[in-house]
């Protein structure tokens, strides 16, 4: 809480005359501003991230050798489980919640989120649920360890921990109903007038899809953990086969779900990445319109494809080559958005601050990820693969190279609005290329691991792998280690630096650069004037 | 931080703290279902009732709150729209709650009990038949499904009614017929109050007379849990209902401007909704 104080002092220390709500540490719980809010998403992911990082150097230090090491193999388990729920649920999804209510309100003329009151909540709901699962290391039998996708029967079997975890998700779950329910009603009714939907910043295009998404899909995950809750503790026998029920449909419903999720966290990664690229090229985006029909089609083919997970679970060859077929097809739409980025550049006027590396880091690394993804989408392939480090190579590459990337891309483009200062640029290009160098360190050997057979889950493996998982270790603690510079850099620009003009990129296009840096508390309360200059269409 | 209504701007609410015990309730909520389900103590019982206290106290205080600023002209026609946009995305998101249920019913039925009937799970489950209602292969003990034309097609034209009154209430309030409009919230109410009594009183034959229990295998379970969540969404329209009912007595609502009325009349009608499909293929089918 000291630190999200601080941030208030240094980044609002221009606050407009009629701020008399509350003060201090309540000002902080109470307040309906957005970019409070904003701020504390934005706090709140980046602690969870460094506490799901620090259990994934737990992995990995017991990874550096071959045999047993440091911790028992319930624990290991229990901290691949906790990294990927904290990662997921804590980090990534909580951190471009924290973009969408600094920036939707700024970027489309808003005073405000639609209900600001209700936005506060969906912050706060987040502690509740942080605490149970990390409270859940602690309780008798330890933390679920059935890895994230808490699969029965494991999951049906597991002590109090796992119905911590389940509890933490329906309290996540609501969170992100209502957060979403909030953004997608900001976007389509407090746009300033003027700006149509196909004007609209393609951020806002893409959290408006993944808005959708999670309306659909949180009350699925809800419904299938609420299952799991009365198959332990009331008896009925949804994943039971001998009560009629089969432990295959948790892996349904759980992938129904899972599926869009991964959608929901690199949609709007895409967004920041289709504002920062534009800016450094110094070049409208190219093909807006093309953008916004890819971003729908990806949010609507997400819900048809979520077998691809369960090759291997004895569903029949017609639905295995269905679901081959449908998920080559996202390959479709998110090839036109590379495309689109690559030929945005094309010609442009490049410079290379942090944010467009971050940025190209992105490009290049998710491209990286989405191609080992069709690899694993061929069912022939995908049987030798399943539970192979190939397959935490390929989502490492999408979720830590696309989302995390992007994240840092935005935090670094956006930084200057929200603190009035720039950041330390040679500390965020040191930031840049060490995670860019470390992360491939830790992570593209695990290609190989996959494809010479290594399984994941396991906390100990035969010697021929030795090699690469002591690289692949390394990497990882550099890589986290390397993650410690962003409070550096973020401290030193809330603290002082050079002072940020009201658009410090001078490609940057929207509302969000019309406004003083750093953004007055308050702002747009009267509707702007929207000029179509300012947009990317 | 409030700011005066006005035809342009758009209102935002001041501070407030209902936020917070809102996340305390839910927090003490679970820590206390966790402890029920795994202790013998009573402890978890004791967090479950302050959780729940707290969370009506949070309710209470927020709504009121927001029925204060409603009443207190804070609302323009451009928050009224957000309203109307959140309360669609609402249903639609307790659409795919049910929907989660509904599949596995169907997944069940069309898949995972033909399966284990079939020949090659005859050597692990011998003799078993795939027919529905099944309780699946290992759950020995016989029971009674529960009959569709009984009490479950009563209820059904209960809550269809009940979507009759609450339309009609709907008219009236728009006509400014105020006594009409209590009638007909007042008729809704009765109607949803009978129609939960009346699915108390299967649960209970369920359990004394037919033995049909959440443990009775798939169809215990499905049925339990469709028919248990739908309950407990009535039983929220009742007490919206009530809240509005209440409010129309005080005098609020106007004939043109009265979105709570008509919110909760959409979710009545979502529950209703639901409930035709349940009594087609949980009940019927």
């Amino acid at each position: 809480m000291q630190a999200t104080q601080q941030v208030g002092a240094a980044g609002h220390h221009e606050d407009d005359s009629h701020g008399h709500g509350p003060t201090g540490l309540m000002r902080w719980i109470t307040t309906t501003n957005h970019k409070d809010i904003g701020s504390m998403y934005l706090m709140f992911s980046f602690v969870m991230f460094l506490v799901g990082g620090a259990m994934s150097l737990i992995i990995r230090a017991e990874l550096m050798s071959p045999g047993l090491q440091y911790v028992s193999p319930e624990f290991y388990n229990q901290m691949l489980t906790l990294h990927a729920l904290i990662m997921v649920f804590g980090a990534i999804m909580p951190a471009f919640v924290g973009f969408a209510n600094w920036m939707i309100p700024l970027m489309i003329g808003a005073p405000d989120m639609a209900f600001a009151r209700m936005n506060n909540w969906s912050f706060w709901l987040l502690p509740p649920a942080a605490i149970l699962l990390s409270a859940s290391i602690f309780v008798p039998g330890g933390a679920a360890g059935t890895g994230w996708t808490l699969y029965p029967p494991l999951s049906i079997q597991m002590g109090m921990g796992m119905d911590m975890a389940i509890f933490a998700i329906h309290i996540l779950g609501m969170s992100s109903i209502m957060g979403s329910i909030n953004i997608v009603t900001t976007i389509l009714n407090m746009r300033a007038p003027g700006m149509t939907l196909m004007k609209m910043p393609m951020f806002c295009w893409t959290w408006l899809v993944t808005g959708f998404l999670l309306i659909a899909t949180m009350p699925i995950l809800a419904g299938a953990v609420t299952m799991l809750l009365t198959d332990r503790h009331f008896g009925t026998s949804f994943f039971n086969a001998a009560g009629g029920g089969d432990p295959v449909l948790f892996q349904h419903i759980f992938w129904f779900f899972g599926h869009p999720e991964v959608y929901i966290i690199a949609l709007p990664a895409f967004g920041v990445v289709s504002h920062v690229i534009p800016a450094f090229s110094r070049k409208r985006l190219f093909g807006y319109t093309s953008m916004v029909y890819a971003i729908a089609a990806i949010g609507l083919i997400s819900f048809f494809v979520w077998a691809h997970h369960m090759y291997v679970t004895g569903i029949p060859l017609t639905g295995q080559l269905y679901f081959m077929y449908a998920t080559m097809l996202i390959a479709v739409p998110t090839g036109v958005k590379v495309f689109n980025w690559v030929t945005t550049m094309w010609r442009g006027s490049l410079t290379f601050e942090t944010p467009m590396l971050f940025a190209l880091g992105f490009l290049v690394l998710f491209t990286i990820g989405g191609l080992t993804g069709v690899v694993l989408a061929m069912t022939a392939v995908d049987i030798q693969m399943q539970d192979t480090y190939y397959v935490v190579a390929h989502f490492h590459y999408v979720m830590v190279a696309g989302a995390l990337f992007s994240a840092f891309a935005g935090l670094y483009y956006w930084l200057p609005k929200w603190t009035g200062h720039m950041y330390n640029e040679g500390l965020g290009k040191l930031h840049f290329w060490l995670s860019m160098i470390f992360f491939n360190v830790a992570f593209f050997p695990q290609h190989f691991l996959g494809l010479a057979g290594m399984p994941r889950r396991i906390p100990d493996y035969a010697q021929q792998f030795a090699d690469f998982n002591m690289v692949s270790s390394i990497g990882a603690f550099g890589f986290g280690f390397s993650q410690l510079l962003v409070i550096v850099v973020v401290f030193q620009a809330l603290r002082g630096g050079a002072k940020a003009a009201a658009r410090p990129w001078e490609g940057a296009r929207g509302l969000e650069w019309t406004v003083p840096s750093p953004a007055p508390h308050h702002t747009f309360e009267d509707p702007p004037a929207f000029d179509p200059a300012e947009s990317e269409a | 931080m409030s700011h005066p209504a006005s035809a342009s701007r758009y209102f935002v609410p001041a501070p407030s703290h209902w936020p917070l015990v809102g996340s305390l309730a839910l927090l003490l909520l679970a820590s206390g279902a966790v402890l029920a389900m795994n202790s013998s103590t009573n402890g978890g019982f004791m967090l479950l009732g302050g959780g729940f206290a707290v969370l009506v106290t949070m309710l209470f205080g927020w709504f009121s709150r927001v029925i204060g600023e409603s009443e207190g002209g804070s609302y323009n026609l451009h928050v009224d729209r957000s309203f109307r946009w959140a309360m669609a995305w609402f249903i639609f998101s307790e659409v795919m709650f049910f929907a989660a249920f509904f599949g596995a019913l169907f997944y069940i039925r069309v898949l995972s009990v033909p399966e284990l009937a079939s020949p090659e799970q005859a050597l692990l489950w011998e003799g078993f038949k795939n027919v529905w209602p099944s309780a699946g292969p290992a759950v020995k003990d016989a029971f009674t499904p529960m009959h569709a034309w009984g009490i479950p097609a009563i209820n059904t034209l209960l809550l269809l009614s009940s979507g009759v009154t609450v339309t009609w209430a709907h008219w009236a309030l728009v006509a400014n017929k105020r006594q009409q409009l209590i009638v007909g919230l007042a008729l809704t109410i009765l109607l949803g109050l009978v129609f939960i009594s009346l699915q108390a009183y299967e649960y209970a034959e369920a359990y004394s007379h037919l033995n049909l229990k959440m443990t009775t295998g798939v169809y215990g379970s499905t049925f339990y849990m469709l028919t248990g969540f739908h309950g407990f969404h009535v039983t929220l329209g009742v007490t919206m209902l009530t809240v509005i009912l209440l409010r129309t007595i005080k005098g609020h609502f106007t004939s043109e401007r009265h979105f709570a009325f008509e919110a909760v009349a959409w979710y009545w009608h979502f529950v209703d909704v639901v409930w035709l499909g349940l009594f087609i293929v949980v009940y019927w089918l």
